[in-house]
């Protein structure tokens, strides 16, 4: 019997077994950023503990920094006290921490991939769902609380159960105007916000690696939308000539190894899934939200469901009526307030291109307050060499400094009381981009052309 | 963590689906670095109005229900790892949640937390609803080292699974990292021989 891509990585990292079936798992790379942090630092501190491996541990400040005059101190006080908390625990414990100033601060999904902390085989973890977004280089990759980034920090490992097995096909080629979010979003309305759970997935076919890393991260990124703890990708081309050159890729001989034990790293063709999915990428179309979770989302050619079809028909009409839609209605056309361009699923440097490929030379709609909020200083070092912030803002986009901003709005970006916002990040619950904020999640792609309509549209009519 | 066995309480029912947890403590109350306090602020936006007057037909601010069991629908707790859910809950007074399903993080949070989460049919979660509905004082036990969770007056009894090991701990009042740090040796010779670090 054959292994899959997941066994192989999870079983070069079981330590031992405790009576009942739980596994301690050796983790390799620990990321940390300021707000989920430091109580496992205190805990730690309690307990008279250091950080037990030091080099395997990096921090950086994100969900909480302000994306304008970052070279100012942090106006908000509750937020600089946070930002200075995790630099004073790194300090005390010995962790590498890219604070705000430095080249390498970035939101933590964006950063240790372009830095090549992340690299396929590894585990990752780090107190965010998002972690997700590393399984992209084939690495198993998940997000836990904060006690478990104590457990981290304190012996390297976690006790886990193991999960169980999906795959996801997805086989054939992407529609003009189509792109990753797109794939991810329809995958996710056909399982649900809650298909997913007790699974990692494995996302495979020939729309899948045909993708970029970048666009693979956009997928694995949103695993955890259906309740999976993590997504991955088989390492292929495409992931070896990413990595090569990376600051902690490996180099030379080392890289060359490197890539011979990833090489080894995929799905026995006679591995078997406790649960498959095939789709075929011509069926998808350009996505959108409807509702207030990530499953609640139809093709923009689709009509709003109606509550009776729901499972749930209270709760589905609890979330048309924060959404202000009607069931049966059509997205098309709905005037929007707001545009943001940002977060660990869509901020790197191609969805910028994407996005300054569609604005350049015109204007956005003087009703859309549009944002571009950069994943990483890397990438908004890249977007200025490239001209790509001249392009923001001739158009008319306020072009900001990295954070996580306001996909969850714990700073000062935040989307007003019942303003509609057109979203690339992740997660459309009630209230997460500010107390009141309807979100709309789609692509980069969708959220430029709404941004210029000023309502949505169609990408694919649109020139 | 504090100790877990039998609880026999009185419940809140929460009859939604898909309760994440941004929800429960949204983000901007994240800013804290200490554990405590956070159930001043569990659910706030359902709880509260933007200038912080209670909004009278949310569950928590109706004084008839009260208890350290929160009744909610599927899918509870999915969305943002944020431990700090499980505190606000747990900080509230809560000590159990019953739902038909359970986000993986959000569960692993809670039982780090000494909150126990009980995953029951949907069928039994409608019951427990309809008697709540019945009599909001109605009593519910629950017993860990059995793993069943009662409806008292009906003697309607669900069994509820958890990990044992898992079990064990809440239990005791242990924490994982006192098993993790026992087994350092181990770690330190899985770590010598791993080929790839």
């Amino acid at each position: 019997m054959g292994k899959t891509l997941f066994d192989k990585i999870w079983e070069a990292h079981v330590v031992t077994e405790v009576e009942g079936g739980m596994q301690v798992i050796y983790i390799d790379r620990h990321l940390i950023h300021e707000v989920t942090s430091p109580q496992a630092f205190a805990g730690l501190e309690k307990r008279g503990l250091p950080v037990f491996r030091t080099e395997k541990t990096v921090a950086t400040a994100d969900h909480n920094v302000p994306t304008q005059n970052q070279h100012l101190p942090i106006q908000e006080k509750l937020s600089r006290f946070q930002v200075d908390k995790l630099t004073e625990n790194c300090a005390k414990f010995g962790v590498e921490l890219y604070g705000l100033g430095h080249p390498y601060q970035g939101i933590v999904h964006v950063i240790g991939p372009e830095l090549g902390i992340t690299q396929p085989g590894r585990t990752m973890v780090c107190g965010d769902s998002h972690t997700s977004t590393h399984g992209a280089f084939g690495a198993i990759a998940f997000g836990i609380g904060t006690s478990q980034v104590e457990q981290v920090f304190a012996t390297q490992c976690l006790l886990q159960n193991k999960p169980k097995r999906m795959r996801i096909t997805v086989d054939g080629t992407l529609q003009p105007g189509v792109v990753s979010k797109d794939i991810i979003l329809y995958i996710i309305s056909k399982l649900t916000a809650s298909g997913g759970t007790g699974y990692f997935v494995e996302y495979a076919g020939s729309a899948i690696r045909s993708l970029s890393m970048e666009a693979r991260m956009t997928i694995c990124n949103m695993s955890i939308e259906m309740g999976a703890r993590g997504g991955l990708i088989a390492p292929d081309e495409t992931t070896f000539n990413y990595l090569r050159g990376r600051e902690f890729a490996p180099k030379g001989d080392a890289f060359d190894q490197a890539v011979a034990y990833w090489q080894t790293l995929y799905t026995d063709e006679d591995a078997s899934f406790d649960q498959e999915y095939v789709f075929n990428a011509a069926d998808i179309e350009p996505m959108l939200t409807y509702g207030t979770n990530p499953g609640m989302g139809i093709k923009i050619s689709e009509h709003i469901p109606t509550p009776d079809s729901a499972d749930n028909p209270a709760t589905f009409r609890k979330s048309l009526a924060y959404m202000g839609f009607e069931g049966g209605e059509s997205l098309l056309n709905k005037p929007i307030d707001y545009v943001f361009i940002g977060s660990c699923t869509n901020s790197r440097i191609e969805d910028l291109r994407m996005v300054a490929e569609y604005v350049k030379g015109k204007q956005k709609a003087g009703n859309v307050n549009a944002m571009i909020v950069p994943g990483s200083q890397q990438v908004i070092t890249q977007a200025r060499a490239e001209g790509l912030d001249k392009v923001f803002i001739e158009a008319g986009f306020d072009f900001r400094e990295p954070g996580c901003s306001a996909c969850l709005g714990m700073n000062e970006d935040k989307i007003p009381k019942g303003a509609y916002c057109v979203s690339t990040s992740n997660r459309n619950f009630e209230g997460r981009q500010g107390p009141g904020a309807r979100t709309i999640l789609a692509s980069p792609l969708m959220a430029a052309a709404t941004a210029i309509a000023g309502k949505i549209v169609d990408v694919r009519n649109e020139q | 963590m504090e100790k877990f066995n039998t609880i026999k309480s009185s419940a809140v029912p929460l009859p939604i689906e898909e309760v994440d947890t941004d929800q429960i403590i949204p983000a901007r109350f994240l800013k804290a670095t200490t554990r405590e306090g956070f159930g001043d602020n569990l659910f706030r936006d359902w709880r509260y109005h933007s200038g912080d007057s209670a909004k009278e037909d949310f569950v928590l601010n109706n004084p008839i229900y009260a208890g350290e069991i929160l009744v909610a629908g599927k899918n509870f707790g999915c969305g943002s790892s944020r431990e700090h859910a499980a505190w606000a809950l747990h900080d509230y007074g809560f000590r159990v949640v019953v739902s038909s399903f359970f986000a993986d993080i959000f569960r692993s949070n809670a039982i780090n937390n000494g909150l126990l989460p009980v995953q029951v049919s949907g069928e039994f979660l409608d019951k427990i609803f309809q008697a709540i509905e019945a009599n909001p004082k109605a009593q519910f036990k629950v017993d860990l080292e059995a793993q069943t969770f009662s409806i008292v007056a009906s003697g309607d009894t669900a069994s509820f699974a958890i990990d044992p090991y898992k079990k064990m701990c809440m239990i005791n009042g242990y924490d994982d990292i006192d098993y993790l740090l026992s087994i350092r040796d181990e770690i330190e010779e899985f770590e010598a021989k791993q080929l790839i670090p």
